[in-house]
């Protein structure tokens, strides 16, 4: 399916590469991550790397950066043979990376972090020009904000600002948009292109596949640990690239017209304080969500989700029991558990630690949220049952693990999603909330998780998703609000509205470029 | 060559039960090198030490009287700790559990009460003593976020003192020869020994049967699951709805109602009144009994054993080989150390890598 010479040979002649691989093989016990992988990347060049999670892109990058040592293959940096044994070999060389899972220190504040990396010659002034980048680029940053307090979305937008600061020469972006807006991902690319046009390269790996299609002028596309293709993503539909990503059609969820019913979860003019200086303060949230429909919550993030999402699941208990009313019971003073029990499901967004116990097995994180029902008798644990349910909902979701007895932190990401929202979907709930449901999560387990959101509410079941990710929520939702500054704009049915529409009001909260520099 | 650790994808659970073992014979091995440096032939001090106190039928009982306590105090704080709690106060836990069933013990003991009920009151009233003064940094804990370490063992030395006031002043035995310590309990107040000619009693039992107890609530009761998660993930407790106040208040209650048995079984046990001191420091080292047994009832009962056999042995080691009493506290120490140091294999595994190939 793919040109024959993995390089390029008319390209090669045209120019040196700023980076070549040839033969890049790195084993894992009982994985091939790599499998003599080529690559060429040229001056100024935005070149795609496309993959489903697990494919060894990652890894792949990884070797690049230094973090990972090869087993076998060769590496040149203009023309000369290089080993990259550390970070900071690559970055003297000029490799910036901005990773999918951040490598920042919670308890620092956003300019240490970046001064971390950094050469200490370049320390002075630095948050100044931390604003100066972030202004440009629209990432809106405060140099002397502690990473803890902020939300996945921020800091991915430290990450993104510490790599600019460095003026790389070869920029690796490990899917760098799912976090922003359609506006700011537009400013992005221009600033991507800027940077191309001054000569850097540029690796681009995502998933999503019209941002391929608008940015890179080539593609690499890997499937378990190999080449499998490479071509010109400009000239290709997004379902050919997909095609060649996971060597088969891309399944597509079924959408059917909602009939929506009664209101199932009711929230009322609900203020929360924010817990922490740099929290967000919800004031005056409304919002239905009707059984048989899925409404969602666009929004960029650090915008009062954290807030709101701990107010709805009874992570955090509200003053007024009537602010939040769960199926025609004020729910606002219970707890998680007693919600839960009055037919609330919730699927948080950080899995391990907070959706799982990493230490525990799958069995023992059914168990987790399913403590009232028929998996306990007269407080002792029905071991076999809890065991045969996560058996079922591993089977009915396809999971990938050994069994029951697994730890959750054995499994990659997506397969831990997976099964996070079979254990809650299991427990046959009356209102779903889903926190980016597929955040991290590779095509196929995606198309599967709001298939599976889909049905549910085809079962009459009130869905309630809050994403970052605009495309999803327009796929799969009825309404839809968005929350800015702790604020949530009334929902509308999707069919009325627009990615513009929506994007306009995600970014009519955030403070404009203007304000932070003055 | 290089050696180095990588994180396991898993914990190991061989290297959970090796490195125990691993730190028994560190401990052994830096034994045999204080013995050598005091002089001391070590096969005869090694004798001397482990073999000598439990050659003998009573020797055997002796060992099995002092892991009772050992074993009760470190399955109530095994509970905790698996959720966090950092319960250290044992000590003092143990020292009001004598002092209420002791109480009890004084004045009912004197009112002629059959023993059948007098011990079970005793015992009640010990375990309600510790479970109270348990429940001191429990309360400071949730109501005022104080660090139940600190107030835990603070509360140690005020337990010690509230004792020692008692038994030099207002229980003090009117025909103890001014000695500071209670009158002896009466008969019924005793508990009933288990082996005749040792001072092995019911005790014994008692404490396996709460090892039991505990096992069948950390692993098969639900409220038991909820406090590992609390212990392990409190992200993951408070998302599914796991009340974190209540892992504190069961995690300092159990293992204040352990000690407190451990301190009337004391007292009511081999030694029969009220003393300034009622305990070794039992509660201290039930802390490393719960480390080396590794929270696990099986693994206590026989780090109970050990540590009991450290406490025979050290005094087996001041009469045959005239080494000081801290002897005891060093292997403790000892101990402690190496699993600490051991307890690294468990999450990392050692490899010996080939001299890097990049530079």
């Amino acid at each position: 399916m793919a040109d024959s010479s993995p390089a390029g040979s008319a390209v090669t002649a045209a120019a040196v590469p700023r980076l070549a691989l040839r033969g890049i093989t790195r084993r894992y016990p009982g994985v091939l991550a790599n499998d003599h992988v080529d690559l060429d990347v040229l001056p100024g060049e935005i070149h795609a790397v496309l993959g489903e999670n697990g494919a060894g892109k990652s890894t792949l990058m990884k070797v690049i950066y230094g973090i990972v040592k090869p087993d076998a293959g060769t590496m040149r940096w203009e023309g000369a043979p290089v080993r990259i044994g550390s970070p900071a070999r690559a970055r003297k060389l000029g490799i910036g990376m901005v990773f999918q899972h951040f490598s920042l220190f919670e308890t620092l504040t956003v300019a240490d972090n970046i001064r971390l990396a950094l050469d200490a010659a370049s320390a002075p002034g630095l948050p100044q020009r931390i604003r100066d980048v972030s202004a440009r680029y629209g990432l809106t940053l405060d140099p002397a904000r502690h990473v803890h307090t902020m939300s996945v979305g921020e800091r991915q937008r430290v990450e993104i600002v510490r790599c600019l600061l460095q003026s790389p020469r070869l920029l690796i972006m490990d899917e760098p948009t799912s976090v922003l807006t359609p506006q700011a991902v537009l400013r992005l690319f221009d600033t991507l292109r800027t940077l191309a046009r001054e000569g850097c390269s540029i690796l681009y790996i995502s998933h999503k596949l019209d941002e391929i299609r608008a940015l890179c002028q080539r593609a690499t596309v890997l499937r378990a640990g190999r080449v499998t293709g490479e071509c010109d993503p400009r000239q290709e539909t997004s379902a050919s690239l997909a095609r060649m990503m996971i060597g088969g059609e891309l399944p597509h969820p079924v959408h059917r017209e909602a009939h929506a019913g009664a209101p199932a979860l009711t929230v009322d003019s609900l203020d929360v304080r924010a817990d922490d200086p740099f929290g967000t303060t919800l004031r005056s949230i409304s919002l239905e969500v009707h059984a048989g429909e899925i409404v969602g919550i666009a929004g960029v993030s650090g915008n009062g989700q954290k807030e709101l999402l701990a107010a709805l699941s009874g992570e955090r208990r509200v003053a007024r029991a009537d602010a939040i009313v769960l199926c025609g019971t004020p729910a606002g003073t219970l707890d998680a558990f007693a919600r839960r029990r009055l037919g609330l499901a919730f699927i948080p967004e950080e899995r391990l630690g907070r959706g799982a116990v990493p230490e525990m097995s799958l069995a023992d994180n059914a168990l987790l949220t399913a403590r009232g029902a028929a998996l306990v008798s007269h407080g002792f644990i029905r071991a076999k049952a809890v065991r045969a349910y996560a058996a079922q909902t591993i089977a009915a979701f396809g999971v990938r693990a050994s069994g029951p007895d697994a730890a959750a932190r054995s499994l990659s990401g997506g397969n831990l999603q997976k099964y996070i929202v079979g254990r809650e979907i299991g427990h046959h709930p009356k209102v779903l909330i889903a926190a980016q449901p597929t955040w991290g999560v590779d095509v196929g387990a995606s198309v599967q998780i709001r298939q599976a959101l889909i049905d549910l509410r085809d079962r009459g079941v009130a869905v309630l998703v809050i994403s970052e990710e605009l495309d999803e929520l327009i796929e799969i939702c009825d309404r839809l609000a968005v929350i800015a500054q702790g604020r949530l704009s009334p929902a509308k049915p999707v069919r009325e509205t627009s990615a513009e529409e929506i994007g306009l009001l995600m970014a009519g909260a955030v403070p404009t470029s203007d304000r932070v520099v003055a | 060559m290089k050696a180095r650790l990588e994180v396991r994808a898993q914990p190991s659970r061989v290297a959970m039960w090796v490195a125990p073992l691993l730190a028994a014979l560190a401990t052994l091995l830096t034994g045999f090198i204080v013995f050598e440096a005091f002089g001391l032939d070590p096969v005869v001090a090694f004798t001397a030490f482990f073999i000598e106190p439990v050659a003998t039928r009573y020797g055997v009982a002796e060992l099995l009287l002092k892991a009772s306590p050992l074993m009760l105090i470190a399955t109530g704080l095994a509970i905790g700790y698996r959720a966090n709690v950092w319960n250290i106060g044992a000590e003092g836990q143990l020292t009001l559990g004598a002092l209420a069933g002791g109480a009890v013990a004084l004045v009912l003991g004197d009112a002629g009460w059959p023993a059948a009920l007098l011990l079970p009151a005793m015992l009640i009233a010990g375990a309600l003593g510790g479970m109270l003064w348990a429940a001191i940094p429990a309360f400071l804990r949730t109501r005022f976020h104080a660090n139940e370490i600190l107030t835990s063992l603070m509360l140690v030395y005020v337990a010690t003192l509230l004792l020692s006031w008692l038994v030099h002043g207002p229980w003090r035995d009117p025909e103890g020869y001014n000695f500071p310590q209670s009158k002896l309990f009466t008969a019924n107040a005793l508990l009933p020994n288990l082996i005749p000619e040792t001072r092995l009693n019911i005790g014994f039992v008692m404490a396996l049967a709460v090892v039991a107890l505990a096992w069948l609530f950390v692993r098969r009761h639900i409220v038991g699951f909820e406090m590992r998660v609390s212990g392990l993930a409190p992200a993951a407790a408070s998302y599914a709805g796991i009340s974190a106040r209540r892992s504190i208040w069961l995690g300092m209650l159990a293992g204040g109602a352990c000690a407190g048995l451990a301190g009337i079984n004391e007292a009511a046990g081999p030694i029969g009144q009220l003393l300034p001191s009622m305990s070794p420091g039992y509660g201290f080292a039930a802390i490393i009994v719960a480390f080396v047994g590794r929270l696990h009832p099986a693994g206590i009962v026989l780090a109970s054993l050990l540590m009991s056999l450290l406490y025979l042995g050290g005094e087996s080691a001041q009469m045959h080989l005239a080494l000081p009493s801290a002897v005891t506290g060093l292997f403790q120490g000892t101990l402690l150390f190496f699993l600490l140091a051991a307890d690294v294999l468990v999450n990392f595994r050692p490899r010996i890598a080939r001299a890097a190939h990049a530079r």
